[in-house]
């Protein structure tokens, strides 16, 4: 029994009660914060894999930008989680059709070893050993995968769109701050000078053009 | 006995060494917190804290002291759970991402090969303390802030992001001690990435300020409007945690702005005199720089409003810095034809 | 173990010294300090006043969006780190790809900026 599998058990008991929890939890924001703990021990699994490139994004992303906007969802939405669950009972079906299709396809990846052990070999690179993990990753994505490569970035785009899309509502009569306006403003714009002679005021037609040249 | 020295002690020695680090850290933290006081001080005209020990010296300690022997007070209201694990888990992901901080050439404890990129995941889990500090209080003033603090910082982070991706550029590797002997040339400091990168050295300290919540960018604790943020409803060493943590975020800060950009251990000039002095005092020199920039944007710079961050933030320093991860890389790959050309 | 195993351990044994510092300075107080709670003392503070309602509101969507688009630009450093890495070895193919992903953003980004997005009011 070496360190390595000590750690192994460690993380991996870790991610499989945590994963428990975020469905057993009766606050959502525990399930939430149990689902960050799931994520970091998975990115420890990912290290003793050998994957620390994959471990440290997980984290980046999951944990550090999915799981934040998951945190905002549930903490600040204030939905009655207890309502929700009241009439849960009735999309059991679905959910069992789901997760049976899920399940299926699951055993089918899994399987694909048993039926055909060369096809893993067939559709993915080959693992090179002399270089850290980021280069291998980096020397197949752009040139081999490129095409899969271009559609995430397609898919982020509309994930940008839609994300504008949906959320976005601009408030009626809400003052904003133009910089850039502001800072284009001359003396010439912003004012005009005057001469007023004694005794008889500022009439509005005295401020003419002519006096705002003359004081520039 | 050959189980001990083979297993037991390499496990001893690193024990060791995370302790020092760690001690070494910690008082470096209150001396820093000490001289953030006292440039604040000596910009305003007053003397600071100058009463425990001489020059005021043992202040950082005494207020360890104090905060220890407070009441802790944990609100009725609160999530109690959640309140005590926020101070925790700010000022552990503060320290831990010192692992891989090299202060010197092969002085790291753990010289993995994604050292940026965990400086990175640490940065952006400090963001948990903050929303968790704000929910878990269960109050109305530790939300509001906590809500900003969190898409204050998360929208620094992309630009720090991007920053850090120049850098690499350059250096090709995600390793701190590589990304710092890159930087090694027969120039001195001028072989350093501050001269080439210096729009993203500028882009990199601003936002550095803006991810760790230091004036000019302190909204969060605001405290004309949200009183002292998210920390309202802590006391006692649970706050002292919170700006414990805050202040080793910074140090972290300084350490990768000296790392990334000013060649971290690297002697400013490659010569006689300079390469006798340990590279650990050139590091520790270069971020007390930068921690000296710090203190000053934070006396001298007027706070700004929440609407004119979130601009600078995403209308300025994103596409900024995204236009700068083009050009480098542009001139990195087609660089040599410009060259030619000329010849 | 495996060397790269070896470089991790230090960071977990790192990780573990900083949590044990920071549990003793948490529970510090709890040990040491004086403790006399009353009800007074453990209510939220509002500026004097009692609470008015819960603390748990509703609050302006803009904060998701914020936060979504983060993920979004997030991911987006994230596929940049590899290329940085390699970005001698993939040559022009790889630069003019990565040109290509980061061209498809700037379109949403300049369409977030022209539907105002990114302002905050």
């Amino acid at each position: 029994m070496t360190a390595a599998a000590v750690f192994f058990y460690l993380f991996a008991c870790i991610l499989v009660a945590s994963a428990f929890m975020v469905i057993a939890s009766k606050n959502p924001v525990h399930s939430v914060l149990y689902l960050i703990l799931a994520f970091v021990n998975a990115s420890g699994l990912f290290v003793m894999m050998g994957a620390e490139f994959l471990a440290m994004i997980l984290v980046v992303v999951y944990v550090g930008a999915v799981a934040v906007l998951f945190l905002f969802v549930v903490m600040m939405l204030d939905v009655d989680f207890a309502e929700l669950k009241h009439g849960a009972l009735q999309y059991l079906p679905v959910g069992m059709l789901i997760g049976g299709i899920f399940l299926a396809e699951l055993v089918m990846v899994l399987g694909s070893w048993a039926i055909g052990p060369g096809v893993p070999s067939a559709i993915t690179a080959p693992i090179p050993t002399n270089v850290t993990n980021t280069e291998a990753i980096g020397l197949v994505l752009y040139t081999r995968y490129v095409y899969f490569f271009e559609v995430a970035g397609m898919i982020l785009l509309v994930a940008m769109i839609g994300a504008i899309v949906l959320t976005l509502h601009h408030k009626a009569r809400v003052k904003r701050q133009s910089i850039s306006a502001q800072n284009a403003r001359t003396p010439q714009m912003a004012m005009k000078v005057a001469k007023v002679r004694t005794g008889q005021g500022l009439g509005s037609n005295e401020i003419s053009s002519k006096d705002a040249g003359e004081a520039a | 006995m050959d189980f001990f020295w083979t297993t037991l002690w390499p496990l001893i020695i690193i024990l060791g060494q995370s302790l020092l680090l760690l001690v070494i850290l910690l008082v470096g933290i209150a001396y820093i917190l000490l001289a953030d006081r006292k440039i604040w001080a000596a910009v305003q005209m007053r003397r600071g804290p100058n009463v425990v020990g001489p020059w005021g010296l043992l202040q950082s300690f005494a207020d360890l002291l104090k905060f220890v022997v407070k009441e802790p007070v944990i609100p009725a209201g609160s999530n109690k759970g959640v309140f005590l694990l926020a101070p925790l888990v700010t000022c552990v992901l503060a320290l831990a991402a010192w692992a891989v901080v090299p202060v010197s050439a092969g002085w790291v404890i753990a010289n993995i090969n994604v050292g940026v990129l965990y400086i990175f995941a640490v940065s952006s889990l400090m963001v948990y303390g903050v929303i968790m500090a704000g929910w878990a209080s269960n109050s109305k003033y530790p939300f509001l802030a906590a809500l900003r603090s969190a898409a204050q910082m998360v929208s620094y982070e992309v630009s720090i992001g991007f920053v850090i991706i120049t850098v690499l550029l350059c250096a090709g590797s995600l390793n701190l001690s590589k990304i710092v002997e890159a930087q090694n040339g027969p120039y001195g400091m001028l072989s350093w990435y501050w001269l080439p990168l210096f729009p993203m050295f500028v882009v990199f300290f601003i936002s550095a300020l803006a991810e760790t919540n230091r004036p000019p960018f302190d909204l969060v604790e605001a405290e004309s409007e949200l009183v002292a943020g998210f920390m309202v409803e802590y006391g006692s060493s649970p706050y002292m945690m919170f700006m414990l943590g805050e202040y080793v975020a910074i140090a972290t800060m300084c350490a990768m702005g000296t790392i990334l950009f000013l060649g971290g251990w690297l002697p400013p000039v490659p010569y006689a005199p300079f390469t006798w002095v340990p590279g650990v005092i050139w590091f520790v020199l270069k971020a007390l720089f930068i921690f000296f920039g710090f203190a000053m944007a934070k006396a001298i710079v007027p706070r700004y409003r929440y609407d004119q961050l979130m601009r600078l933030g995403w209308k300025v320093f994103l596409p900024l810095s995204l236009a700068m991860v083009v050009i480098v890389a542009g001139v990195l790959q087609y660089g040599h034809l410009a060259t030619a050309a000329m010849k | 173990m495996s060397a790269l195993l070896q470089d991790y351990l230090p960071l977990v044994i790192f990780i573990a010294v900083a949590l044990v510092i920071g549990l003793a300075l948490l529970v510090a107080p709890f040990i040491v300090a004086f403790q006399q709670p009353d009800p007074e003392k453990l209510s939220a503070y509002e500026c004097g006043f009692n609470s008015f309602d819960d603390a748990r509101m509703k609050f302006d969507v803009r904060f998701y969006l914020v936060a979504i688009l983060f993920i979004i630009f997030d991911l987006e450093v994230s596929f940049l780190f590899p290329w940085a890495v390699t970005f001698h070895q993939v040559g022009a193919f790889g630069f003019w790809a990565m040109m290509l992903f980061l061209g498809v953003l700037t379109i949403g980004f300049i369409y977030e900026w022209k539907k105002g997005a990114l302002e905050w009011d």
